[in-house]
């Protein structure tokens, strides 16, 4: 990978990797009577290790020129990789805290052990690490073969991917030791933001930069969508970060904002985190990989675009929908409903598109488990968007909030239609990346299928009886006009659903290992085929494709 | 006039609306419009071009 860059690029990434350290350095010195002094040997050990690396392969021959005729898949190959780690971490971390709840000893007394620090990385872990990285990976294969161009400069895709990284490295420490703003989704502290702020700015640059150089007169609809994801994340991540720390030696900061206030700006940030890193970004991999491995155009370019617009102006409204019955104005919260119910056509607009496009490729999903991981996660992504919109209604809401039925819709999201979407994207595009005619074991891409569809069936269903039962005994009166049921009550009542629940994600953290082997048995293929000397490669147009470009 | 939470009301609930109608029209115009068709076929088309795969 190393030596794939310039000599100069590798001078640069010494220089920008030295002057984090040198950052790194101060923060451990400045904070040494704080949390963040942790954190400051951390960005140190993490930058030294990239000098590390790069200072090892320093020497080695510069890489041809003709490089610059083919497309550049090093960061998307890396990023593949990254994202499998997190996944593994993260949903590991997922099925702890969902035994948790069961077998509450499991915290083994140790505070960085304890239910409110393991959540987030869990969290995090699948959010930022698992489904950040497939992003990045991801977006940088699409924008480049549909652009028809190659990506401006080398440096740049390797500092967002590892930059990034180190960000979700400091979330997920921070959580461990308790560094949080309790802020759904933002919990990293304001040095984590600032530095992620960066990463980001850089990474939609790339996306600009490579777009101007595009061969294509069009921009295929994905890369819409990736980039509404990129910039729209960073406008929300800037606004809800806003925060003016205690000292710079200090990890701990203060909103901006108060009270109510504080709470919609969070929800705003907290629901179009969902919208736009959970949906916007999955939808340019479903609007790519989809068509591309079922062989068919989608069905409708149109309603793609129709559906972007929607779901861009549409979903920026409906945050307020997670502050029902609370201070929040009336009319506020009602907006947030009303939009939410007129998001659904944009939404089952993208759904209907993606399994329209199968119509006459059923066969290829019958025979096919990484087609069939995209076609059942468009029809979840139509299942937990039609469930939102229903959720968000104020009286619906009533019963569902702060029950699990929350947990299990927001799941019923996460594995069937993002993970789902990742898996089968990565599942398509590992062969491609390392040049290989089909994965290493279409048989465990089987097995790997029925794990996660298992797993997520039982969850969600554990999860819609829990929250139900516990949304009902919380809202039961007696004759006399007291509440029937005490809290304790109600939390015996979960306990079989817990157990449900832990295993459904076992399940899925089983698939998750059993993709990882897979794909990373494929790297060894191709690295056993390169040593044999076989390589081939595709290249970016090299001329305007249309007359007149 | 002063500018208090009445006024954001106000806007909201009016030139929020008009925008938002007036961005519905646009999108479906601009994505109906009949010369955008071939522009559009081309590129749902364009993502088969070249293949990925090695060999092909």
């Amino acid at each position: 990978m190393v030596s794939g860059l310039t000599v100069s690029e590798r001078r640069l990434a010494l220089v920008i990797a030295g002057l984090i350290a040198v950052c790194g350095l101060a923060m451990a010195i400045v904070g040494r009577n704080d949390l963040i002094g942790a954190h400051g040997f951390i960005v140190l050990a993490f930058s030294l290790g990239v000098i590390a690396l790069v200072a090892t392969r320093y020497l080695d021959p510069e890489p041809p020129e003709d490089r610059l005729s083919q497309y550049y898949d090093d960061p998307t190959k890396a990023g593949i990789v990254l994202a499998m780690i997190w996944a593994v971490i993260g949903m590991f971390f997922g099925v702890w805290v969902a035994a948790l709840l069961a077998w509450p000893d499991l915290t083994f007394d140790a505070a960085w052990a304890s239910f409110g620090r393991l959540r987030p990385v869990h969290t995090s872990g699948v959010i930022f690490g698992f489904g950040g990285n497939a992003l990045i990976a991801t977006s940088l294969h699409v924008l480049q073969r549909t652009s028809r161009a190659r990506l401006p400069d080398q440096f740049s895709p390797w500092f967002v991917l590892i930059g990034y990284n180190l960000f979700c490295v400091l979330a997920a420490s921070g959580y461990f030791m308790g560094v949080t703003q309790s802020k759904e989704y933002a919990e990293p502290e304001w040095y984590a933001d600032l530095w992620l702020v960066i990463v980001w700015v850089v990474y939609f640059l790339i996306y600009i930069r490579t777009l101007q150089r595009r061969k294509e007169p069009h921009i295929y609809v994905a890369n819409w969508y990736y980039m509404a994801f990129i910039l729209v994340v960073a406008i929300l991540h800037i606004v809800n970060n806003l925060a003016v720390p205690v000292s710079l030696g200090h990890a701990k900061s203060y909103s901006l904002f108060s009270g109510v206030q504080d709470a919609m700006t969070q929800w705003w940030y907290g629901h179009n985190a969902v919208a736009f890193f959970l949906t916007a970004g999955f939808l340019g991999m479903m609007y790519y990989y989809l068509p591309k491995r079922a062989g068919r155009p989608i069905f409708s370019y149109r309603l793609s675009i129709i559906s972007f617009w929607g779901i861009t102006f549409m979903y920026m409204w409906a945050g307020s929908h997670h502050l029902h019955y609370t201070a929040l104005p009336q009319w506020v919260q009602t907006l947030g409903m009303t939009f939410s119910i007129v998001l659904l056509v944009p939404s089952w607009a993208s759904a209907g598109n993606a399994l329209a496009t199968l119509n006459g490729a059923w066969h290829k999903v019958r025979d096919d488990a990484t087609l069939r991981f995209m076609m059942v996660a468009a029809v979840f992504y139509g299942l937990s968007t039609f469930e939102g919109s229903f959720m968000a209604i104020r009286a619906v809401n009533s019963l569902s909030h702060y029950t699990d039925w929350t947990i299990g819709h927001v799941h019923a999201g996460a594995l069937g239609w993002v993970a789902m979407i990742t898996f089968g994207s990565l599942y398509a595009l590992v062969p491609w990346m390392w040049k290989q005619e089909r994965i290493y074991s279409p048989a465990l891409v089987e097995v790997h299928f029925w794990l996660a569809l298992i797993g997520t069936i039982i969850y969600v269903f554990a999860m819609w009886n829990s929250g139900i039962i516990q949304g009902l005994m919380w809202r039961t009166y007696n004759d006399s006009g007291t509440l029937a049921y005490s809290f304790i009550d109600s939390l015996v009542a979960m306990r079989p659903y817990y157990i449900a629940r832990t295993v459904g994600g076992l399940f899925f953290f089983a698939g998750a290992v059993v993709a990882s082997y897979n794909i990373w048995m494929t790297i060894r293929m191709s690295r056993r085929a390169e040593a044999a000397g076989r390589d081939t490669v595709d290249v970016p147009a090299s001329a305007a494709l249309v007359p007149g470009e | 006039m002063t500018f208090d939470h009445q006024t954001l009301v106000a806007f909201s609930k009016s030139w929020g609306l008009f925008y938002l109608i007036a961005l519905a029209a646009v999108v479906l115009v601009y994505a109906l419009w009949p010369s955008n068709r071939k522009r559009f076929d081309r590129a749902k088309n364009s993502i088969f071009n070249k293949d990925d795969r090695p060999g092909d």
